[in-house]
């Protein structure tokens, strides 16, 4: 009798309001940082007009960004479960070096190539992201040991594959994918932008986000309540992995080469971008929208101040301290509320 | 009460590396009443609540529903077989809103293609929740705000009205007053009664004799792992209780 499934909704007055826009927009730390955003391009654009806010430095700013801002939406998922992936820099140099032995094997030049290439890169990082959720969830071993192992493992197998020599990839990839514009904006950035849009309804508004945050948020409770909680940690880590393949396609495609020794600090980038955006290293806190407002931050940082001339040293130490500055806020937050 | 049980555990056997938590423990809960689990501190009360709702396999031990015998090896397989339980921890996420820790398992997506992609219907949840609430009376802050932000006593509202509105043939309720103030508690005791009127046995833990002799039919004593007593709770002193508990007298065990 008691089963609100068979209740008919049956007066008005039961009438539910949704939570108020700005009232959900004020307690979210996107709101914060994507303030900050704006005040670093608004600062950048007074101090020099004529280099920042130019067709052509926004178009760079957003390029440079794409391929980081899919390993930072993994991350995203990652992390909101009280997980971390610290392999994404490796796995990515894996797939990439794995895409472009099999197209240098199929002849590169052909589409048929470029084709399966593509579909090895995602294929690869699947596998390792896969393998990431298997230790993690069935064989209980923390996050961070079982990515850095990965990560290891990953970097160790290109490097070997490659004998340690950057490969380069198909120049009709690097011409076509890699320089091709729709309105004016690479189609790099279209996938990316695509991806990640697609992924941040998803976490905000399915099942599958709903399990992620209830996982990060109360491993325990949610199994007691029917969450296939290891099936679910499998499929995000594997999603991670999933992207950081598409990241190493896109890759290929805009610098031409695997990059075997670019990304040792890639990981940690992607963690930043999340971090900065609002997501909790103590899982159940973060969204898409503040992980693209994260992913920003340290590019626009970095652009500026190259364009004003101040040494791009400077970039590193000011993404770290806004690092600091996000989790502390997180800290203080929920200090505050928890009882 | 010449009723066949509803649900009977026997010779539960449940061991934590070298503690054994239960020895053969027994449990009985008749149709449509409330029954109590009472025990010091140890002596396997959460434990057989545990594996009675699927979250612990016991070792050895049989469990039979209305005769037949069930396995329950996760908390799903017990909810499925109608079986709902009030944690002691809550179990309650939270960083989510009530209304998504009360569908959590269960969501409602929204109809047409939407359903296929997994979408949730967000609107129909926190109606609904907030009907069930209405109905048993809970008064929940906010719907909107994260359980995080609730006080202790909303929390263990939302935790009970949960366990109460999916609950079809029993209900486990591990120590529900336990965080909460005199009048919550009452409150509490009164939602025992009125579920147990709705036809569904509940299976209550609870330190508080008071609450224990105030709204349970029947107490089943737990003593280092065993059933060592039962009683009418109309019949019963809290002497006996006492007695029973610390093993100050000779084992009743009607069997």
């Amino acid at each position: 009798m008691r089963d609100p499934t068979t209740d008919v909704v049956s007066a008005i007055e039961v009438e539910e309001r949704p939570p108020r826009l700005l009232d959900r927009l004020l307690a979210t730390q996107a709101l914060w940082i994507g303030l900050a955003l704006l005040g670093l391009v608004v600062v950048f654009s007074t101090l020099d007009p004529d280099s920042f806010a130019t067709t052509f430095n926004v178009r760079n700013l957003v390029s440079d960004t794409a391929i980081l801002l899919l390993l930072a939406t993994g991350q995203t998922y990652v992390i909101i479960t009280a997980g971390i992936d610290l392999s994404v820099g490796g796995v990515l140099v894996f797939s990439a070096v794995v895409s472009v032995a099999v197209m240098e094997e199929m002849g590169s030049e052909s589409t048929a190539a470029l084709v399966v290439g593509a579909l090895v890169a995602l294929l690869a990082g699947l596998a390792w992201g896969i393998l990431n959720g298997l230790l993690v969830a069935r064989g209980r071993i923390p996050a961070l040991i079982v990515t850095l192992g990965t990560l290891g493992m990953s970097l160790g197998a290109a490097l070997l594959i490659t004998g340690g020599v950057d490969k380069r990839a198909p120049p009709r990839l690097n011409l076509g994918l890699g320089l091709e514009r729709w309105f004016g904006i690479p189609v790099i950035v279209w996938i990316s932008a695509t991806v990640t849009a697609v992924l941040g309804v998803v976490l905000a508004q399915t099942r599958f986000g709903r399990y992620t945050y209830a996982i990060g948020s109360n491993a325990d409770g949610a199994r007691r309540a029917g969450v296939p909680v290891e099936r679910h940690l499998i499929k995000v880590y594997g999603l991670c992995g999933l992207l950081a393949g598409l990241a190493a396609y896109l890759y290929l495609a805009k610098f031409a080469i695997t990059g075997v020794s670019a990304h040792g600090t890639t990981n940690l980038q992607a963690i930043a971008a999340a971090v900065i955006g609002g997501t909790s290293l103590f899982g159940g806190i973060g969204t898409i929208l503040g992980t693209v407002i994260g992913v920003f931050i340290p590019t626009v940082l970095a652009n500026g101040f190259q364009i004003l001339g101040v040494r791009p040293f400077w970039q590193q130490v000011a993404v770290g301290a806004v690092l600091i500055a996000a989790v502390y806020i997180d800290q203080w937050r929920r200090r505050s509320r928890s009882s | 009460m010449v009723d066949a049980p509803l649900l009977e555990a026997r010779g539960i056997v449940k061991s934590y590396g070298h503690v054994e938590a239960l020895r053969g423990a027994d449990f009985t809960v008749l149709p449509g009443e409330i029954v109590a689990l009472i025990g010091d501190n140890g002596a396997g009360k959460s434990t057989l609540a545990k594996i009675l709702s699927g979250v612990e396999s016991p070792d050895t031990g049989t469990i039979t529903m209305d005769g037949q015998p069930v396995r329950f090896d996760s908390a799903e397989h017990a909810r499925a077989a109608g079986v709902e339980t009030v944690y002691q921890d809550l179990a309650l996420c939270a960083d989510l809103t009530p209304a998504a820790n009360f569908f959590l398992g269960r969501e409602i997506l929204r109809p047409g293609v939407f359903r296929w992609l997994g979408m949730l219907d967000h609107r129909e949840m926190r109606i609904r929740t907030r009907q069930a609430c209405d109905q048993l009376g809970i008064r929940v802050k906010s719907q909107n705000e994260p359980v995080s932000t609730l006080s202790g006593g909303q929390r263990q509202a939302v935790a009970v009205a949960r366990a109460v509105t999916w609950a079809q043939r029993v209900l486990f309720m591990d120590e529900p007053t336990a965080a909460l103030g005199v009048v919550q508690t009452q409150k509490v005791l009164d939602l025992i009664l009125t579920v147990r009127d709705s036809g569904v046995a509940v299976m209550l833990i609870s330190h508080n004799m008071q609450d224990v002799k105030a709204v349970s039919d029947r107490i089943e004593v737990l003593r280092l792992g065993r059933r060592v007593a039962r009683f009418a709770t109309p019949d019963v002193s809290m002497e006996d209780l006492v007695a029973a508990m610390t093993g100050a007298r000779p084992e009743e065990n009607h069997e």
